[in-house]
């Protein structure tokens, strides 16, 4: 008996290889939007991949931890490469995620039977922003100190469990050498391991139900997924590698001033881009809305605008009877636009 | 004509072949650049280490006859101690068998390994247990009160 025999009899992969002779992915003018899922796993997995190393050299610490990244990025041999591709692929995946989400929502891909998987997409979406935001206060830079600062003193405004979220994160009523503990234990170990499960159901549910078709554009055809949009998949994962090592090189990502709880917050301070429509909408609100007060108001708008979000399969009755119905796409349309001009009013107006 | 034809066909088969080889070489340059980063990236930089080879161990008169006393040389730890004639002399503390940091016992009147129970004399000889070589000796010098340690 071959080894191939050997191994088949008890890992049984002939029907995973059957499985894969059968996927196809279908042909039409918008199936590029099938690679927006594969280019945010590829950011997903090369984060793993640089965190897992950066892990080597950080220390979690307020004394340690900003001398720990400037070791990195000065002393440890590629350490300034490692460090600026896992910024830069950091960005580059919030971006994909959202990229796939706009694919998928005016796709209307979330309809029957996806539902789930857009539910657990949306999910995915609060993850990769988590990770995002535990992330930046890592270098213990000064930017990142006052931004967490800001981040978790907004999410103290979110209606009754505001207070108690805030302690929680901070671990304290204030950013100290705590928040630095609990920012890398839940950025390295509990959103891993949520991001694992959510994912792992995510692709499952993707490989059960196989790629939507859009509803009201013409399918030429199909392709089979293995080799062919598989291969296509890997060209656009290689240049992505490429494209991020010449990025992260180019443009290395500035360590700043180690943060110091004593000094005053610096002028120019602002969220990281995928943060700015919400902080310049907060920021446009008058400070009394109907005499409650304007951040809380705006905290939860914003709340109440993600569950609509996760429940959007739910809410589009005519997509779930196969009909692409104008009113979502302006609705989606509308919805984007207002993140769009409230990001360009933030780097307009400055500050 | 007939000639081409017959020309071409094993011209395809290298075409594949050359592009089958390209691919793979290709991707074995790809490993290779992002292998070659990863690999140097995971070994340590070295760190600046102030590695006197000299160091004050002790006031002399801390050193009790039959008593010992561990410290730091070169970043590694070594025992400097008393015999009960009263001579001071100091030697690595680092086990020669598996790198455990040794002691002075009075009740032996020797040096002890609780690792795994390694003996040594008062010239850093093995007494006893599985050390396979003695402590090397260092030189041990007094000035005024303080019990200078030099490694040979």
């Amino acid at each position: 008996m071959g080894v191939r025999d050997w191994l088949n009899e008890r890992l049984r992969y002939e029907a995973a290889e059957t499985f894969l002779e059968k996927k196809e992915v279908p042909v039409h003018r918008y199936a590029v939007s099938y690679y927006t899922g594969g280019i945010t796993l590829f950011f997903f997995l090369i984060q793993v991949f640089t965190g897992l190393l950066l892990l080597m050299y950080y220390r979690p610490t307020s004394d340690a931890a900003f001398e720990s990244v400037r070791l990195i990025i000065s002393k440890v041999r590629f350490g300034w490469l490692i460090r600026s591709v896992h910024v830069w692929s950091g960005n580059g995946m919030v971006a994909a995620v959202i990229l796939h989400l706009l694919a998928t929502f005016f796709g209307r891909a979330y309809r029957k039977p996806r539902e789930l998987t857009w539910i657990s997409g949306v999910a995915l979406l609060a993850i990769t922003l988590a990770f995002a935001f535990t992330g930046y206060l890592l270098p213990w830079n000064t930017l990142a100190y006052f931004a967490t600062q800001v981040g978790t003193e907004i999410a103290g405004d979110v209606p009754l469990v505001g207070k108690a979220l805030l302690v929680l994160l901070r671990g304290g009523e204030d950013i100290t050498e705590a928040t630095l503990s609990r920012f890398f234990g839940i950025h390295v170990a509990i959103l891993p391991a949520l991001i694992t499960l959510l994912l792992g159901l995510h692709l499952l549910l993707v490989q059960i139900h196989g790629m939507s078709r859009p509803i009201s554009v013409r399918v030429t055809g199909s392709e089979r997924f293995f080799p062919e949009f598989m291969l296509r998949d890997f060209i656009v994962w290689v240049a992505l590698l490429g494209g991020l090592a010449v990025i992260a090189t180019l443009v290395p990502w500035p360590l700043g001033e180690k943060a110091d709880p004593l000094a005053p917050a610096p002028a120019g301070l602002r969220p990281e881009w995928y943060f700015l429509f919400m902080f310049q909408a907060l920021r446009m609100l008058p400070a009394r809305i109907l005499g409650l007060e304007g951040e809380m108001v705006g905290v939860t708008l914003f709340a109440i605008a993600g569950v609509v979000l996760l429940l959007v399969p739910f809410l589009d009755r005519w997509a779930a009877r196969e009909r692409s119905h104008p009113l979502v796409s302006i609705l989606g349309v509308v919805a984007l636009a207002f993140a769009v001009v409230m990001t360009a009013l933030a780097f307009l107006t400055g500050l | 004509m007939d000639v081409d034809e017959v020309g071409e066909r094993p011209q395809r088969i290298r075409r594949r072949t050359f592009l089958d080889y390209s691919f793979t070489a290709a991707l074995a340059a790809l490993a290779g650049a992002v292998l070659y980063p990863v690999v140097n990236f995971l070994i340590p930089p070295k760190t600046k280490e102030v590695t006197s080879q000299s160091v004050v161990a002790a006031k002399s008169a801390a050193i009790a006859a039959n008593s010992g006393k561990i410290f730091a040389l070169a970043g590694k730890p070594a025992i400097v101690l008393r015999t009960p004639d009263g001579e001071l002399r100091a030697f690595t503390a680092v086990c020669t068998h598996l790198a455990c940091t040794v002691q002075y016992r009075s009740d032996f009147q020797h040096i002890w390994c609780a690792c795994h129970d390694g003996h040594y004399d008062l010239h850093g000889q093995v007494l006893a247990g599985p050390p396979p070589r003695p402590l090397i000796e260092y030189k041990v010098t007094v000035k005024g009160d303080d019990v200078i340690v030099t490694k040979a």
